[in-house]
């Protein structure tokens, strides 16, 4: 029997997909410049069928990617040539959700909003919150290290994973960390959280939850420059405040934003977005500190949000301002570097620079908190050679990140699409360790082939 | 064999290459992890100490392992920042490396999580003598595989950590703590229970058995003395204690430890603490909400937790310091990789 007649023995009822129809809309993910034509797709239920297939692959050396819902950004769900898709939504049950022990025991489907929304009526929420968590799932979280608005305070998709069950690319399942904050013994399924899938598929998720904050303290101020809105965050932190999350956005993301959602924002170069979180008078003393610190930012116009319904609305446009984008531009490429929070205003007039040089429009929008970049780069796909050019100016960006003391990607990680960019990061030997890794884990380098690992650390010295 | 003692990373990698087995030692406050075994040299790293960069503005800092934390918090404190994972341990002069390597938070972990959860980055040397760093220096990062949180709790086994990045915040201006006595165990453990689903953001909350709880509150002074009222309402009382700096610092110090033979690390949570109630263990207590459990045990004691199948980390006094031991293939293949002759502890027949 062929590996396409064990798979389909493995997973009945027309859970492997083969014809041309059904695989195009997994050929690739919101990365949607590059494209692969798997060999299959399978939609496994259960995690010991997802076992099964891996072992499958592992006897017949078919490489594999895992995928969720394919919104990775950098290309890390596309699928290789020749291989299988793994594709885990309809693993999508929360297996436990334990207010008690403050967890929640998920499959790798599960979408990302659905835990905080189960854990609501408990006073809990699974903090880490990507703008794609109406979508985007556990499983693509936990390979990713997602992050959101609300990392500065509470950290990314590690810091809230406790446990992992996994199957390695040769087929053994293991479980990784446990049920509780603390544990004995290496941290294994942190190391696991990152890895971008080239280390197994995680087959059950273990997340801590948090008791919802008592209030929020959510303010806009508008500036006349983006460095005005930079400078801004600086002294917020030199304040010695700890806000929830700071994000900023430039008058193309602006405009974007309210063409496509109206969230009511005012005209400016720059908004800041600064919310505060705790008890109730913590955050009143807090918001004292910081309506101080805004006044002499030279804001010139502030917004304080007196209900939730005003809190959500701040809150729509920035969430909404990828996709609306899309609206500007008829395709973009999403870049993710990170710089160290006082170089945040050298960085945004360098790729203002670029941008010109390149003769491409670039829109800004980011967690000012975490020096985390996303610079959306507008090119015409149609247009003979704007896409390569685009992605040269995505690239000088991602270098200027790595300058300037930071890195390539805060939390959309490196994928096909930033691999080539690695040895600007990491030292050959650093490559070759996570190689190294990589090989003793999947000897027949099957899982998620091709990604993150740069094809330089194989060449000889 | 005297103790190694590199001061550059150089040395750190001729020692490796030199020596067939190793054991690193920090500020050795946790000497079962760091003795050394038969056949092992003790290479220690107090000659590789030093802050090598801090900007607070950016809420991180890059150190040397060596360096004592006692000399880093001082560092931060100058810019009212702290270690918001509260190491262990600092009085007796821990390391950043040791308390890494061993994988310990004290108290105030309950508040934003432990130093798995602040650490940034690593650079260390291999089995091989080979220099690799994992993570970065900025907040955010997610580039490559994330070695720095492999060395969480590893006891040394995939390299010697010789450089670190953390992440710190502002420390809270004022802080208060609320002692309270309750009737049994039960009913600690049903006001814990409450107290851990309601936004109080507690910088700790602790379980003294049988049925004292701790709880520390921080931030602006007029919040935190508001805050305190309103916890006092809702445990029906409790003794606002007098010193609130110094007795936590001996909390963290473990002082309720000496006299000890064995201190312990196990890892609790709610469910598990009248399990742990149950044995014959000695001076202890619960820290962050009761998800880990710090005793002073006899042979008697750490026996006890052995038959009844909880997980331990020993940090002083018993040769075999983790239970259960790694054998998956997961941990081996991670090891092989990095450490393929087998000179640091853990697998190929070490203790730990
Ligand atoms: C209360 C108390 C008082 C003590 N007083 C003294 C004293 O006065 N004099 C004395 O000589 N000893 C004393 N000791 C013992 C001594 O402190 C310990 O032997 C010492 O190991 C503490 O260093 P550390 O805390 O940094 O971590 P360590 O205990 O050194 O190390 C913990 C673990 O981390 C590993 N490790 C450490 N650094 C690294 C690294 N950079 N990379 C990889 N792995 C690493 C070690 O191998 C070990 O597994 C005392 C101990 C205690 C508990
Ligand atoms: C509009 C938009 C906004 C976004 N905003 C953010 C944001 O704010 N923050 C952020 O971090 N990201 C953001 N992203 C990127 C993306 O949503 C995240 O990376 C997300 O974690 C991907 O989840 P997914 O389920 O779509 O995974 P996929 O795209 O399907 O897969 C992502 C990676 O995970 C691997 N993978 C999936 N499941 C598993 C598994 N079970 N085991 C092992 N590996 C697995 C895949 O192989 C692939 O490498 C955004 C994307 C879009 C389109």
């Amino acid at each position: 029997m062929g590996f396409l007649e064990e798979l389909k023995a493995l997973l009945p009822g027309g859970r492997v997909l083969t014809r041309e129809a059904e695989l195009a809309p997994y050929e690739s993910d919101a990365l949607t410049a590059y494209r692969k034509r798997p060999l299959a797709v399978v939609l496994p239920e259960r995690k010991e069928e997802v076992v099964e297939v891996v072992r499958l692959c592992h006897r017949h050396g078919v490489p594999f990617v895992a995928r969720g819902s394919g919104t990775s950004l950098s290309g890390g769900s596309l699928p290789v040539e020749g291989g299988i898709v793994l594709a885990l939504n309809r693993m999508n049950r929360i297996l436990r959700l334990d207010p008690k022990a403050r967890i929640a025991i998920v499959e790798p489907g599960v979408v990302n909003l659905e835990v905080s929304q189960k854990a609501a009526p408990f006073g809990l929420l699974y903090a880490p919150d990507p703008s794609s968590q109406p979508v985007s799932t556990l499983g693509g979280n936990v390979a990713f290290n997602s992050g959101g608005a609300h990392c500065l305070k509470h950290g990314m998709t590690a810091n809230h994973v406790l446990g992992l069950e996994i199957v390695t690319p040769t087929g053994e399942v293991v479980r990784l960390g446990g049920e509780g904050l603390e544990g004995v013994g290496p941290d294994l399924h942190g190391f696991f959280v990152g890895t971008e899938g080239l280390l197994g598929v995680a087959l059950e998720i273990t997340l801590r939850l948090l008791p919802r904050p008592e209030a929020y303290h959510t303010l806009l101020a508008a500036y006349d420059s983006l460095e005005g809105a930079g400078e801004a965050v600086s002294r917020v932190i030199r304040s010695g405040l700890l806000p929830g999350a700071m994000e900023i956005m430039d008058r193309l993301s602006i405009e974007a934003a309210e063409k496509a959602v109206r969230a009511g924002y005012p005209e400016a170069e720059a908004l800041l977005i600064v919310e505060l979180e705790g008890p109730k008078e913590e955050v009143a003393a807090e918001a004292e500190v910081l309506h101080g610190v805004i006044q002499e930012s030279g804001a010139s116009e502030v917004r304080i949000a007196r209900s939730e319904a005003e809190r959500q609305a701040i809150w729509k446009g920035r969430k909404a301002a990828f996709s609306a984008v899309g609206r500007l531009s008829p395709d973009y490429l999403v870049q993710d570097g990170v710089v160290p929070r006082s170089k945040l205003g050298e960085a945004l007039r360098e790729i203002q620079r670029l941008a010109q040089a390149y003769a491409l429009r670039v829109a800004n929008v980011f967690h000012a908190g975490d020096g985390n970049l996303h610079p959306l780069v507008l090119y015409d796909g149609k247009r003979p050679g704007e896409l390569e050019r685009a992605e040269a100016l995505a690239g000088e960006i991602l270098r200027l990140c790595v300058r300037l003391g930071g890195s390539l990607t805060g939390e959309h990680g490196i994928g096909v699409e930033k691999k080539a960019y690695m040895p600007e990061m990491f030292a050959r030997e650093d490559l070759l360790a996570m190689e190294r890794v990589k090989a003793a884990l999947d000897p027949k380098g099957l899982a998620n082939r091709g990604k993150v690992l740069p094809e330089e650390a194989h060449a000889p010295a | 064999m005297p103790p190694l003692r590199p001061t550059t990373l150089e040395e750190v990698q001729e020692a490796v290459l030199a020596h067939p087995r190793l054991r690193v030692r920090g500020g050795g406050t946790k000497p079962a992890l760091s003795a050394p075994e038969e056949g092992e040299a003790v290479l220690d790293l107090s000659g590789l100490r030093g802050l090598l960069e801090y900007q607070p503005e950016e809420f991180v800092f890059t150190a040397l392992a060596g360096t004592p934390l006692g000399e880093i918090e001082e560092a931060l404190g100058v810019h009212g920042q702290y270690l918001p994972f509260d190491p262990p341990l600092v009085g007796q002069g821990a390391t950043l490396g040791g308390t890494v390597a061993a994988g310990l938070s004290g108290p105030m972990r309950h508040r934003f999580g432990g130093v798995r959860d602040f650490l940034l980055g690593v650079r260390f040397v291999d089995g091989e003598g080979r220099v690799v760093r994992g993570g970065g220096k900025v907040v955010k990062n997610a580039a490559g595989f994330p070695f720095h949180r492999l060395m969480v709790g590893s006891l040394g086994a995939f390299g010697v950590v010789v450089e670190l990045s953390f992440k710190v915040f502002p420390r809270p201006r004022a802080t208060r703590t609320l002692r309270v006595e309750m009737g049994s165990l039960e009913e600690a453990l049903g006001a814990l229970e409450k107290i851990r689903l309601l936004p109080l953001d507690l910088l700790a909350l602790d379980l003294l058995p049988p049925a004292t709880l701790e709880l520390r509150l921080g931030g602006f002074p007029e919040s935190v003395a508001k805050r305190l009222e309103r916890l006092k309402g809702l445990l029906g009382g409790g003794e606002v204690l007098e010193e609130d700096e110094g007795h936590w610092r001996g909390v963290r110090d473990l002082s309720f430890l000496e006299g000890s033979p064995i201190w312990a690390k196990v890892p609790a949570g709610l469910d598990r603490i009248p399990l742990l109630e149950s044995l014959p263990l000695g001076p202890r207590r619960y820290l962050d909400g009761g998800e880990v459990l710090y005793a002073g045990l006899e042979a008697e004691g750490l026996r006890a937790l052995r038959a009844a199948g909880v997980p331990y980390l020993v940090l002083k006094g018993a040769e075999e310091p983790l239970f259960p031991r790694l054998q998956h293939g997961f941990f081996l293949d991670v090891k092989k990789a990095l450490d393929p002759l087998g000179r640091f502890p853990l697998g190929w027949g070490h203790a730990a």
